[in-house]
Order: C-alpha cells, then structure tokens, then sequence
C-alpha cells in the first residue's frame, strides 16, 4: 500500500536553498538594480527598460564589445591551433611525457593576478626584461603604456602565454586516447600526414576541442584580472574589455542601474555563443 | 603469391618477440597462426606487415625482399580485432580510401566498392557512418575494405573476437569463400583451436614468440610434435600425465596401468609424459579395451550437447568431454574411460615419440 503525503518537498529544499544563494538571489538582485534608479538612502525610483536602452545605444558600450569579441577572436585563433600543434608534437610514451606535461601545466597555475603583474614588470622599457631587450638591443619602439598596439600585442601574448597550455593538455588527453590500430590502418592505406590529421586525430579530438574552446571563449570574454593588472584598461580606452568597462560603471561612477542592465546583457551574449556554438558543434553527433 | 620469412626476428628494447622465424606462406587456403594470447602472432603479423621492423633476417614477397620496403609500398591488408574505420567517413568512403589514396580513377573505384559492398551484404549502409553501424557490420565494413584493395597479402588479426557467438560463426563460414580465388595470401590469427579446424588450410603452431610447428592443419592436429604443440591446439586443454613404461605395460603414479600397443610398444622402458585429448576421456567405457581412470569430479560444465567434467585424480587434474548431457554431482568419485589408442607420447625433453 502506497502513503499519500507531501515529504517529497523536504528532499528537494537543500538543493532549492543552494541553488537560490548560489545563482537565483545574486541574479535577481542585479536584475532588481537594472530596472530601477537609486542615489542612496536606500531610494528607489522605477526605470523600466531605459538603462537596457541607453546601453544598447552607447557608443563606449559598442566599443567596449568590439574590442572584447576581437581579444576573444584573435586569442582562439593563436592558442587553438598552438595548442593542437604542440599537442601533436609532443612525445606518446617515455620518460619525457610527465615533463612536458608539468612544463605544460605551470602557467596554469599562476594566479591571475601574479600573471598579469609578471608581464607588467617583464614588458617595462628600462627594467624589464623583455621590454629593454626589444625597446634598447632590437631598437624597436615597445611601450605598453604609450602605444595601443603594443598594449594589444602584450595583453594577447600573456594570454597565450597562460592558456593555450589548456588546449593543449585536452588535445594531448584526445590524442593519446586513439589506438596505435587507427595509425596503422592509415600507415596500410599509405595516408599522408595531413590525412592522419584529417580524418583520425581531428575527428577523435573533436569533444575535447569541443570543451577547450568553450572553455577559452568564456574564461575570455569574460577576462578581467589579467588586463586590468597589465594595463588597466590604457593607453587611453584602447584595452578597456568589456568587464574593466563594467567596473569602471559599476565602482568608478557609481552608476548602479546602467552596470547591472549592462551585466546582465553581457551575461546574455556570453550565454548565447556559447549555446550556439555547443549546439553547432554537436549537431552531427546527436543524429 | 607467396610470403616468406626467413630467420626474421623482431626485438624491442632488448625484449625479444620474435625469435628467428622461417615460413613459407601460400595463397589458396587460410594460413593460421594458432597460439595464446601473447605467443606472438601480433608481433608476426605486423612483422610482416611491415609495422614494425625486423632485428634480424628477410621477408619475400613474391619472391623479392622487402624487408626494407614501407608498409604501404607492401601492398597488404590488416584487419583488427577491434573494428577500425575512418570515423568521419561513410562506409563507401572508408571502402574507398586505399584505392583513393593510390589515386585510381573514379569509374573504377566505384565498381570494387560496389563489388566488395556486395559481397559483405553491405550495400544498404555505404551512405552511413561507421559508428551507426552494429559491431559486425563495422567488422564487415573493414573487411570489404581489405577485399576492395586486392592487396598481395591480407592479414587478419583475431578479426572475429569482439563479436558476439552468432555473428563470429556466421563470418567465420563466410570468410573463406570472401577470399577463395582472390590471389592474396591470406593470414589468420587466432587463440581458438576450433577456429583453426574450421577453417582448415595450414596451420603454424605459434609459442613463446617462436613458430613450434607448420603444416596442413589436420596433419598438426593429429601429430603434434610435441608436448607444447599439442597444448596449443586443444580445448579444453590437453590430458597429460607421467608415466613409467614398463615391457608393454604403461603405469600413471596412482597405479593405472594399460597395455600400449602399436610403436608405442616398441619404446625403451622408461620415464614418459602421456597425453589425450579431453574427448578421448568419456563417462562411459565405449570398447572394453578402455582404461578405467577413477577420480573426484571437481568442476562441471555444459556447452550446448557437450558435457565437461574437471576430475582429479590423484595429484593430476584431468578433463573429460563427451557429447550428451551427463549428469555429474561435485564430490562423486566417477569412472572415465580413456581411449588407450588416442594417447600421445612425449619423451621427457617434449618430443612426440609415439
């Protein structure tokens, strides 16, 4: 005989209780600040949509956007390929394996805001290492505080220097997971590198790709640490990602109401190409 | 078409897999390699293949070396105990790729895979990929594969293992003809006694890296030249026991005794290994002339109309299997009756002497 009562809701609560602090609460409170208008004293004036609006029309918005889809663009098209390539060269089996790996691993475990103090002091004209070789031993024009092309180059080059190594420690885990049998049927077919490539390593890294990309297109887009410490956003706007802009909003000016409905479309467009992109890439799979 | 070994061997790091090896291989029938797991059959093949190189000695093709040529320029086909496909490509297109790659115009292409396709009962599936098909259709998939190449050699290395009963049967009656009149040598690798007798053609004994015995298979069946040889072709595994012969008289250490007759007889008195295979050692007596063996039944087994039954007696453990179904109690002490002309004797250093 079954009993009827209502004790399924108290093995559901803990996880609803998680789940409200963790992620409903936070976001409901921004959402809460982006609809409304505040100068303190706990006073709020309703707004509607406008902060949205205003937003969407700004041109420091519009941007800040562009310079953060073309950091994320030009720092996936450098590590994804890096990372496979050096992926592909490094050694199967043997003592060297645990070494490179752990070579791999170090930048990872920096953190951020070490990472972007290093390159700070690293790319500095006249003490830092790299800065004065260029600038003084090259005689090339390099300082990161004057030039935005140099602050571009030294914040993409720190990124690659710290994440491609996660590309290329999951292309390595797909590679290694392919059986010496597939690279023999290529070797009996007498397929060309390329093809061995193309059709055996490409396909069977594809999942793991498929997470590193993922990985990289979030952590950054939604960079923040690294360039702030680097450049602050300087010279001028030209490094001012999307999420030093959003400080600058939110602690800078106090502006409340325009940094949360910024938040929140920012969080959107992250949300959004990340599920478009998981979807196009498992599309074939889910057939 | 011929492949030939001569003395080749193979050793990695010091580790020796292969030990100087010569063999002749024919084209026409199956050539089996018959051993257990880690005998080296892997290791031959891929030897052959041209996968791995030699330490020492030649391979001929066709009477010409190649030990020195790269695989590809061998002209053969492997076919793995898993099933390996080019995962991105249709089943057509994983047919195709060899005869792509040596650059075969598309007509003709197109006629091999379809032919291959036919023959494989894969036509309704060369637009899938491989991974929608079932694990006997992928195997097939490569098969066709190593049939649309027309390569000189192919070699199949335990091909039918990760099937299930019913498919591994049902290939393994087809497999012969796929290839009968084809030109290739074909190679066979197997750990199964049974599938060696299936698919008859000749058989190399293959143990501990070394090829122990080469001959039709039905001739190495009934004389294996010597104690390992006949260990490595019998399930259940082989009856053996030391004997004392004495005048005619053969005596186990638990005191059995039996008269041996034909050349057996004519061996000098001494120590002796026998061995029977466990068919030969049924529950009843089928002449009077059987030599009664009283043991301790220990393990039972049923395989469809066969049943198997583990005794010891005294310090050996033997096998008994015969058809119908016997019912046996673990515990009992049972009568088997061995067939005293089926016996096999070794010489203390394992050769066969009657």
């Amino acid at each position: 005989m079954k009993t009827e009562n209502q004790k399924a809701w108290f093995f559901v609560l803990p996880v609803l209780l998680l789940v409200a602090f963790n992620a409903l609460i936070p976001i409901m409170t921004v959402v809460n600040y982006s609809v409304q208008e505040t100068f303190g004293d706990n006073l709020f004036f309703w707004e509607g949509l406008g902060w949205f609006e205003q937003i969407l029309r700004s041109d420091r918005f519009h941007a800040a956007l562009g310079r953060q889809f073309l950091f994320t663009f030009l720092i996936l098209i450098i590590e994804v390929p890096l990372g496979i390539i050096i992926a592909l060269s490094m050694p199967k089996k043997g003592i060297w394996v645990p070494v490179c790996l752990v070579t791999m691993a170090l930048p990872m475990l920096i953190p951020w805001n070490v990472v972007g103090a290093m390159w700070n002091i690293f790319t500095l004209p006249d003490i830092g290492l790299l800065g004065y070789f260029i600038n003084n031993t090259l005689g090339i024009e390099y300082n990161m505080t004057r030039s935005p092309v140099a602050a571009w180059v030294t914040i993409i080059t720190m990124d690659v220097w710290h994440w491609t190594s996660l590309v290329v420690l999951l292309s390595y885990a797909g590679l290694v997971s392919i059986p010496d049998a597939y690279y023999q049927a290529a070797k009996i077919d007498g397929a060309s590198p390329w093809k061995v490539f193309r059709y055996i390593q490409l396909p069977k890294m594809k999942t793991v790709l498929t997470i590193a990309i993922l990985l990289r297109f979030m952590d950054s887009f939604n960079i923040y640490t690294e360039p702030f410490v680097l450049t602050g956003g300087g010279p001028g706007n030209s490094t001012t990602l999307l999420s030093i802009d959003l400080v600058k909003i939110a602690l800078g000016q106090f502006d409340l109401g325009p940094a949360a409905a910024m938040s929140l479309i920012y969080f959107a467009i992250t949300l959004l190409v990340s599920w478009l992109f998981y979807t196009l890439m498992t599309k074939d799979d889910a057939k | 078409m011929t492949v030939e070994l001569k003395q080749a061997s193979k050793v990695t790091r010091g580790i020796t897999h292969i030990k100087p090896t010569s063999l002749v291989l024919e084209t026409g029938h199956f050539n089996v390699l018959l051993g257990q797991t880690g005998s080296g059959k892997t290791s031959l093949i891929k030897l052959m293949a041209g996968l791995d190189q030699l330490a020492s000695g030649q391979i001929f093709m066709d009477g010409v070396d190649v030990s020195k040529l790269s695989t590809q320029k061998r002209n053969i086909s492997l076919v793995h105990q898993f099933f390996v496909n080019y995962p991105q490509m249709t089943v057509y297109d994983n047919i195709a790729s060899p005869l792509k790659v040596a650059g075969m115009v598309k007509s003709e292409i197109e006629g091999r895979v379809e032919e291959a396709a036919k023959i494989l009962q894969l036509e309704p599936m060369l637009k899938r990929r491989p991974q929608e098909l079932s694990g006997g259709q992928q195997q097939r998939c490569a098969l066709a594969r190593a049939i649309a190449k027309e390569s000189r050699a192919v070699f199949l290395d335990e091909p039918l293992a990760n099937l299930d009963y019913k498919l591994r049967e049902e290939l393994r009656e087809q497999l012969p003809e796929l290839f009968a009149g084809r030109g290739a040598v074909v190679v066979y690798a197997t750990s199964e006694p049974e599938e060696a007798l299936l698919l008859g053609g000749k058989t190399a004994l293959m143990d501990d890296g070394v090829v122990t015995q080469f001959g039709t298979t039905a001739d190495i069946y009934r004389k294996p030249e010597n104690l390992t040889a006949a260990r490595v072709f019998s399930d259940p595994p082989i009856n053996s026991a030391e004997i004392v012969k004495a005048g005619s008289q053969a005596r186990l250490k638990t005191g059995v005794t039996w008269n041996m007759a034909g050349p057996a007889a004519d061996l000098p008195d001494g120590v002796y290994t026998v061995a029977v295979r466990p068919h030969h050692v049924t529950p009843v007596a089928a002449t009077s002339k059987d030599v009664a063996l009283n043991g301790t039944v220990q393990v039972t087994e049923l395989s469809g109309s066969e049943s198997s039954a583990h005794f010891q007696m005294g310090e050996d453990g033997w096998v008994s299997l015969a058809h119908g179904v016997h019912p046996y109690e673990i515990g009992e002490e049972h009568a088997f009756y061995m067939d005293a002309s089926r016996c096999f004797y070794f010489a203390p250093d394992g050769r066969l002497v009657a």
